[in-house]
């Protein structure tokens, strides 16, 4: 019962917080390029819009892949508050990503489905992270459950650091930020228009824009478990980081995707690997 | 005002094409997105996608060449949409009217909401032009 009243809670809830840390992020960035911005509720004024907006499907099937990136999102997102197993956690989320890929597949667009390529390159590039940074908690906590991690008596930070900063790198992947923002840039005019997302307009970009907002909220998790022996530490932990996505986006360049492989796998994966390296020293 | 309207009212995504103008409007219209006049902060952003917009700014005189995609973009938006007709050349073709292949204004190929003309137009009148196709906007209900 209770944990039925925490999936609610997360279901109703996360949208709203993840709204506005959306709305901060286009303020932020508005004013980091000295403009004043829009509203803090901006990303719900266009959530309303796109909803109510005629229904315009290029492929039937495309409707069924926005349902599934939404509903596996939300479901990740449920198993990580509920104290679940990470590395399921993971799994779900990539099937998440896979069904907006799927979704831009199911349409000719070659906009789309470049940037459905685009995105699986971009998968390819963090889900080693993401198992990395899982095995590296369950060096440390001897389970893949979240809820153990609540149990350590020192934050995960003090062992971690290293797979902390190759989060921060997925973390910018995951918001499709510069200079990551390749699969589908919020930016107009750009050689691909808008990706992945090309082809998903009114109701369903409404979807894209809600799941956006629960990913957000999952990958902000994963950073602030990482603080997990304060829960208030932690949330400024993973605000932090997500201030720290918006500065990087608003001094980055966008890169190519080889340049993303090249970085993510040497980088983030050398990262990661040193850390467990260390740790299995230690032990 | 119900809260669907408001929310269109305040976020128009604007599609921008340019029809053959002499890029006058358009670096105009790309001055409203600059920190001077920054009409995000109204929550407009240029979109380069049709399915994604709700306001098609058009410069220029309509053509033969370029009426067909004309068309096909403001019929790829979904509804409600406004369309805003932003020049002199926009409008009815200015200098351009009698020219063997020129319509005429954008009006000959699209129906238009609101037409701001000036040549080239002042980011201020296209401000002014956008708060009047908002008005309209808010007025045409749901969508089909």
């Amino acid at each position: 019962m209770n944990d039925l009243l925490i999936v609610l809670a997360t279901i109703v809830l996360g949208p709203l917080v993840g709204g506005f840390l959306f709305g901060i992020d286009r303020r932020l960035t508005a004013r980091l390029q000295g403009r004043y911005g829009p509203p803090i509720v901006q990303p719900f004024y266009d959530f309303i819009k796109l909803w109510s907006k005629s229904r315009i499907v290029v492929s039937q099937s495309q409707s069924l892949y926005v349902l599934g990136y939404l509903l596996f999102t939300i479901t990740a997102l449920c198993m990580f508050v509920l104290g679940q197993d990470l590395l399921i956690t993971i799994f779900v989320l990539a099937f998440g990503g896979f069904s907006l890929i799927m979704g831009a597949y199911a349409v000719k667009s070659p906009y789309a489905n470049f940037g459905a390529q685009r995105e699986i390159l971009q998968m390819v590039a963090y889900e080693p992270i993401l198992m990395l940074a899982a095995l590296a908690i369950y060096m440390q906590t001897h389970s893949f459950m979240v809820k153990d991690v609540f149990k350590l008596n020192h934050p995960l930070l003090i062992s971690l650091p290293l797979i902390f900063v190759a989060l921060l790198i997925v973390l910018t992947i995951k918001m499709r930020k510069s200079p990551f923002d390749i699969s589908a840039s919020a930016h107009a005019h750009q050689e691909i228009v808008r990706g992945v997302y090309t082809e998903y307009s009114g109701p369903y970009m409404a979807l894209i824009e809600l799941t956006h907002w629960y990913e957000l909220l999952l990958v902000l998790g994963i950073i602030g478990i990482f603080w997990a022996t304060n829960p208030i530490v932690g949330v400024v932990l993973a605000l932090a980081a997500f201030v720290l996505e918006i500065v990087v986006d608003n001094i980055e360049a966008r890169m190519t995707w080889p340049w993303m492989i090249k970085f993510v796998w040497t980088t983030g994966i050398s990262l990661s690997v040193v850390n467990i390296g260390l740790l299995w020293l230690v032990r | 005002m119900g809260l669907v309207d408001t929310a269109r009212v305040k976020s128009p995504w604007i599609l921008h094409y340019d029809c053959g103008s002499c890029n006058g409007c358009d670096i105009e219209i790309l001055a409203c997105l600059t920190p001077l006049y920054d009409i995000e902060r109204f929550g407009m952003v240029n979109v380069g996608n049709p399915k994604h917009a709700d306001v098609l700014v058009i410069t220029g005189p309509a053509n033969v060449r370029n009426q067909r995609v004309l068309r096909n973009l403001y019929e790829q938006m979904p509804d409600p949409k406004a369309v805003m007709a932003i020049g002199t050349c926009a409008c009815t073709g200015g200098v351009f009217h009698n020219c063997y292949n020129v319509l005429g204004g954008v009006d000959k190929v699209v129906p238009v909401d609101v037409y701001i003309p000036g040549c080239s137009v002042k980011p201020e009148a296209i401000i002014d032009g956008v708060v009047l196709a908002l008005a309209k906007f808010a007025g045409k209900g749901g969508a089909k």
